[in-house]
């Protein structure tokens, strides 16, 4: 288990993180969110022990990292923001040069690179200089120094920055599949991944946590939760004919398209139902129909800007 | 202890891994053999022994070592692997140290390597072999003294180019600390004993004596203590700076 307690961060003047405290158990995929400049990062040095905390505590399984930071970091795999690696070396010097670092030596050593190279497929690259790989297997190098000595805690500092669609399917699959015992803490910005991989959420903004929840609840916090979408095939009024539904807040005309609207529901409440009746009732001519689960986009766009 | 030499390893095999640790030593052999041949009059002296080859080396390491200490550490920040490496379950200590002692190797292969000079010498006469062993053992703890400064400058920027210019300067400064233009320079009312300290603390002073065989004790420990003082303000400027 993770446990920050009260950790605050301060560059000279400027506060970067300010007083965080929360808690990880095993098994949890943490998605970290915020703006740029949020403390994200600062944050997750702080955990890995890169940076002294001004204040406050981080103790992983009872191991404080600033009291014991070789112990704590032997816990702790961690990809930095760009996935810094040596690029004078081949990958599997590379990685053989971690795999010493995390004390390991002889048969399991081979052994152990030998299945990071499997798991984030770098077979075809193993001998090749880092500086000249591409950026998704560079991105896939230091993810698998990370991994290397299966650690209980994975600190991944935006994981699929840079890759392609298919890499990034692949590098979330591997966080899901590596999830089950351990902890698992992401940063990112894109939004979708959230709801990919992680368990639960943090949005911070200006050094605090601003959201906290499992990405449902956090979508549930959207204006756009249980929301229908709309779309028509000609032009028709459907404000008159939702005039005496109660639970509705407000039609919002949406994209460019004159026939596409968005029939957002007064505080989450599920109108679903009643706007299909109503529509079969009132023969709509109706081209797609569906309701919205909210939008984490709204969600962050809402905590980060209102807490300005 | 482990660490510190897996540490070693990597940046020791990091320098031959590019054209850098041969480019250094073919350039150290050569402008050698341009100090001691040319410039020394080694052959012109008639004396079977290497003082114009060693005499010259403060001046060559001034350019040379600045050269493979610039890296150090200005790299690791500037690509960011610095966050990669003191995240690692490894002390600060073997971080500098290894760092240290890998380019400290390469500065002792490159010196070793002028071995020919030495059984030319021993060809042509009948010289002290054992002052030529301890001016060869000064020679490389004044390298380390340069490049424990360069250590430390190499911390302080994230710019090799800057750290070059830097330690260049600095080891200057100490290059010429000892020498009678600046002792001279002192007004009058400077107490004795100032002086002397700041004599003392020139690498003049002390390799003098060494290159000519005097392997004082007191000398080695002068470097000794010199080179951890400036390993030890890397790693007090690498904890300050590494935020940044």
């Amino acid at each position: 288990m993770i446990e920050i307690s009260h950790l605050t961060k301060r560059f000279d003047q400027f506060t970067a993180v300010d007083d965080l405290s929360f808690t990880v158990k095993e098994g949890e995929v943490l998605g970290f969110l915020g703006p740029n400049g949020a403390g994200k990062s600062t944050t997750m040095k702080v955990i890995t022990g890169f940076l002294a905390a001004t204040e406050g505590s981080v103790t992983i399984d009872g191991f404080d990292i600033a009291k014991n930071p070789i112990e704590t970091k032997s816990l702790i795999g961690y990809l930095p923001e760009g996935a810094p690696s040596y690029g004078d070396m081949t990958t599997l010097e590379f990685l053989n040069f971690i795999a010493h670092v995390r004390g390991l030596s002889g048969a399991e050593l081979t052994q152990k690179v030998d299945h990071v190279i499997n798991e984030v497929d770098l077979r075809p690259v193993c001998h090749q200089t880092i500086e000249t790989l591409s950026k998704g297997f560079k991105r896939r190098v230091g993810l698998a120094q990370a991994i290397m000595h299966d650690p209980k805690v994975l600190i991944l500092d935006e994981p699929t920055d840079g890759l392609d669609p298919n890499q990034k399917q692949h590098v979330r699959q591997l966080i899901k599949n590596l999830a089950t015992d351990k902890i698992v803490i992401i940063s990112t910005h894109i939004l979708e991944e959230v709801r990919a991989v992680c368990t639960r959420a943090i949005i911070i903004n200006q050094g605090r946590i601003v959201a906290d929840g499992t990405p449902a609840e956090l979508e549930a916090r959207s204006r756009y939760h249980q929301a229908v979408s709309i779309r028509l095939t000609s032009a028709f009024d459907l404000r008159t004919d939702l005039a005496g539904v109660v639970d509705i807040q407000d039609v919002e005309q949406s994209g460019e398209d004159a026939l596409s609207y968005i029939i957002l529901a007064k505080d989450g409440r599920p109108i679903f139902t009643e706007i299909s009746e109503l529509a079969q009732e009132r023969n709509w001519p109706v081209a797609e129909f569906h309701v919205n689960r909210g939008q984490l986009e709204d969600v962050f766009r809402t905590v980060t800007q209102g807490a300005q | 202890m482990a660490n510190l030499g897996i540490i070693f390893r990597r940046e020791l095999a990091g320098y031959f891994a590019t054209p850098l640790a041969y480019i250094f030593i073919v350039i150290f052999l050569i402008m050698n053999g341009i100090f001691t041949f040319d410039m020394g009059g080694f052959y012109v002296r008639g004396q079977a022994d290497l003082l114009p080859f060693f005499s010259f080396h403060p001046w060559l390491y001034l350019f040379m070592v600045p050269a493979v200490a610039m890296s150090l550490w200005a790299d690791e920040r500037k690509t960011g692997t610095i966050e990669l490496l003191l995240t690692l379950p490894i002390t600060l200590a073997d971080a500098v140290l290894g760092k240290f002692l890998a380019a400290w190797v390469l500065t002792g292969l490159a010196l070793a390597l002028t071995f020919p000079l030495w059984i030319t010498v021993n060809y042509l006469g009948d010289p002290d072999n054992g002052v030529i062993v301890a001016a060869y053992l000064g020679s490389w703890f004044m390298a380390g003294g340069f490049l424990s400064i360069g250590s430390c400058m190499s911390a302080a920027t994230k710019n090799p180019v800057i750290a070059f210019i830097l330690t260049v300067s600095i080891c200057f400064l100490f290059v010429i600390m000892g020498s009678p233009i600046v002792l001279d320079a002192f007004p009058a009312w400077v107490p004795q004993f100032l002086v002397d300290a700041f004599a003392a603390m020139g690498f003049l002073t002390h390799f003098e004596s060494i290159s000519k065989g005097v392997l004082d004790i007191r000398d080695l420990l002068f470097f000794t203590v010199f080179i951890l003082a400036w390993l030890l303000a890397s790693a007090v400027v690498i904890e300050m700076k590494k935020g940044n």
